[in-house]
């Protein structure tokens, strides 16, 4: 297997700094995993880190396992793309989800001290909807896992030229290690570590940036400037609201009902509240109030995201640069595809002719794209980040910006298999398989369990690397299972009614209503005007609504089949609903330690944003 | 119940030595970079963001390494 690949394309070159900086990097992880070892050797210190995190832990676990690389690149291409309208996916898609999570949820998920949400849903629904979810949460998560890491593979090819199989393996290889060794404690301390990193790495670029454009004032300027041009595509790039009042305003496709109900509600609580991967984090916290605290500490470094992530991409429109100091137009990944460069020019010049033509691109940048020769190259929305890195980044800085993309892959991945693990021994494994083991057993096959997720996450990688548009349908099959879930452990959490048929077949509808509707949009095209309410809709907006039906039709089917059964008496539904359930009293603490204080300083502040960029 | 923090070594402690070594390179670089006048092809090179940058992590670092060292902790 060649590690490197001499000679291949690269937007970067790494020195022997930043090498140094990515081997210490890696050393550390190991480092770590092997010194919480010996501190995981009961269940309970495995799965769930000994339910010993304080608050901040928790917190910044919780959001690390969400800001995967290829979420820091794909949203700062988005923003290249669509502008601020980008940030909604960290505001109004995160920050009211995380609030409830933390303000509303919670008490229950701690008090009845489950290990994992389909844990949950086994004691308010019993074990039939607890499988079905346990099973789709457990696949999904691998193959989702596997799907990410041939992504990050790709983007490490295409930003540094190397080995799809070295990266794969290095990083898998990491992952495997410190989370089999230390479990989930070893997870979240990695998180932790890679969260620091992410800022350290990626924060120097959008302040270099505001300094090169001249502040905010100065970037709406020089956007306003190559709109004028025709140097970018006519758009509002800094405005949140003010193109969401039709879905053909806005280059998204979407409608603001969309946004709130769909993105805000179905997808965003569906995400925040019921994935076990992030919800598991909060599950280890030390006490209840720490639980509670938690997501909302996460809520505010949430919402300070878009500084890294959404700025970079905005600042990518007006400052880069072409080779030979022109204005530097990004394009969609086919089109870089097709205009690839052959021993002899361009490998297809009809399909990068016919690509370009749908594009804004200058006439002479095509001139020179498709005379294919001299230093003209085009890059892809999703290189903006690591454009801007190399554009800012001296030695060392660059080591540093590239451990923070490997840091935001392997945090995203630990957490999938960590999770994969608990719901595989505790869900499935204890229940299905054996019932009644010793702790140290099920220590053992939670260890095995994580080899064994990252075996198939590296099987799924392969898969898509040979199979480009399964990508697709995979991470379409992931939406299918989060919002039905939502319905349902909504519905069990806040309706004593609920009763477990109501659950199982809110469940199993639920999702095959989101698997239908998405089958029915690929058959049928124009489906998307009753999908998506109007013909102009986009594919964001169709997820969004698909969401929504599909949450609503679990609403409908658990109250529907609740009616017609016997409801659970209220002694057994304690700890686990809302009205049935005693939550335990909290010592009194001074108004700055109160989560209700900081729950309605992160309302305040959510809210300041919108009207800031409204 | 025992907290994380109380645990042999912290997380912050790992932080600290972490972004303590991340911080003595990356200045250690830019005063380099300042002194033999050899600064890299990069935008805005003239801000010498190694140095500040590289301090910033060190002063974090050290600050972090020796707070939460082990045996020192709260």
């Amino acid at each position: 297997m060649a590690f490197w690949q001499p000679g291949a394309p690269s937007l970067a070159h790494l020195g022997p700094l930043d090498i140094a900086v990515i081997a210490i990097y890696f050393m550390m992880v190991i480092w770590i995993g092997f010194y919480l070892k010996k501190r995981s050797n009961t269940s309970e210190e495995f799965f769930m880190a000994g339910r010993e995190m304080t608050a901040w832990i928790a917190g910044l676990s919780f959001v690390s396992a969400n800001l995967g690389s290829l979420e820091l690149m794909g949203w700062a291409g988005s923003a290249y793309q669509y502008g601020i309208l980008a940030a909604h996916w960290y505001w109004v898609g995160a920050i009211p989800a995380m609030l409830f999570l933390g303000m509303v949820m919670m008490p229950f998920y701690y008090v009845c001290k489950t290990h994992s949400v389909p844990g949950y849903l086994k004691m308010r629904f019993g074990q039939g909807s607890s499988i079905v979810a346990a099973f789709s949460f457990a696949f999904m998560t691998v193959l989702m896992s596997g799907v990410n890491m041939f992504a990050m593979a790709e983007v490490m090819k295409v930003v540094l030229g190397w080995d799809l199989n070295f990266s794969i393996i290095v990083s898998s290889l990491a992952v495997a290690a410190y989370v089999a060794l230390g479990g989930l404690r070893s997870a979240i301390f990695n998180e932790v570590l890679q969260f620091v990193l992410i800022w350290g790495g990626a924060l120097l670029v959008p302040i270099l940036g505001l300094v090169e454009a001249g502040g905010w004032d100065g970037l709406k300027a020089r956007i306003a400037h190559n709109i004028a041009t025709g140097d970018i595509p006519m758009g509002d790039y800094t405005h949140m609201w003010r193109s969401m009042g039709h879905f053909s305003d806005n280059p998204m496709g979407v409608h603001w009902t969309g946004i709130v109900f769909g993105l805000g509600f179905a997808i965003s609580f569906g995400y925040w509240t019921t994935d076990f991967l992030v919800v598991q984090r909060v599950l280890a916290a030390n006490s209840l109030r720490s639980a509670r605290m938690a997501p909302i500490i996460g809520s505010f470094f949430k919402m300070a995201v878009p500084f890294i992530v959404i700025l970079p991409g905005l600042l990518g429109l007006v400052v880069l640069q072409n080779a030979n100091g022109s204005h530097m137009q990004l394009v969609g990944e086919n089109v870089v595809k097709d205009c690839m460069r052959g021993a002899s020019g361009l490998a297809t010049p009809a399909a990068c002719s016919a690509d370009l033509a749908t594009t804004s691109i200058l006439p002479e940048t095509k001139k020179a794209v498709l005379s294919g020769t001299g230093d003209m190259e085009l890059h892809s929305y999703n290189e903006v980040l690591p454009l801007m890195l190399v554009r800012y980044c001296s030695p060392g800085l660059l080591g540093l910006g590239i451990t923070a993309l490997i840091a935001g892959f392997m945090s995203g991945m630990a957490g999938n298999v960590s999770a994969f693990s608990a719901v595989w021994t505790y869900d499935i494994y204890q229940p299905l398989i054996n019932k009644k083991a010793r702790d140290e057993h099920y220590v053992s096959v939670g260890r095995w369990a994580t080899i064994l997720g990252v075996v198939i996450s590296i099987g799924a990688a392969y898969m898509v690397m040979s199979a480009a548009g399964i990508m697709d349908y995979v991470q379409a099959l992931f939406s299918f299972f989060i919002s039905p879930l939502l319905g349902a452990v909504l519905m069990g959490m806040f309706w004593k009614r609920a009763t477990t048929a109501g659950g199982f077949w809110g469940l199993l509808i639920g999702t095959l209503t989101s698997i239908g509707l998405w089958a029915w949009v690929k058959v049928d095209p124009s489906a998307l005007r009753y999908v998506a309410l109007s013909p102009d809709a986009k594919d964001m907006a169709e997820n969004m609504y698909r969401a929504l039906w599909s949450v609503s039709i679990t609403f409908i089917v658990i109250f529907v089949v609740s009616m017609f059964g016997k409801a659970r008496p209220e002694a057994e539904l304690n700890g686990l609903v809302y009205g049935a359930t005693k939550i335990p009293t909290e010592e009194p603490v001074p108004f700055y330690k109160n989560e209700w204080y900081w729950a309605v300083v992160a309302i305040v502040a959510f809210l300041g944003l919108q009207i800031m960029f409204w | 119940m025992k907290s994380l923090e109380s645990t042999e070594i912290s997380i912050w402690f790992f932080i600290g030595v972490l972004l303590t070594v991340y911080g003595v390179m990356i200045l250690g670089y830019g005063l380099w970079e300042l002194i033999s006048g050899h600064t890299a092809n990069v935008v805005l090179a003239n801000l010498h963001a190694p140095v500040w940058w590289g301090a910033i992590m060190l002063a974090l670092g050290l600050f972090y390494g020796v707070r939460f060292r082990p045996g020192n902790q709260q």
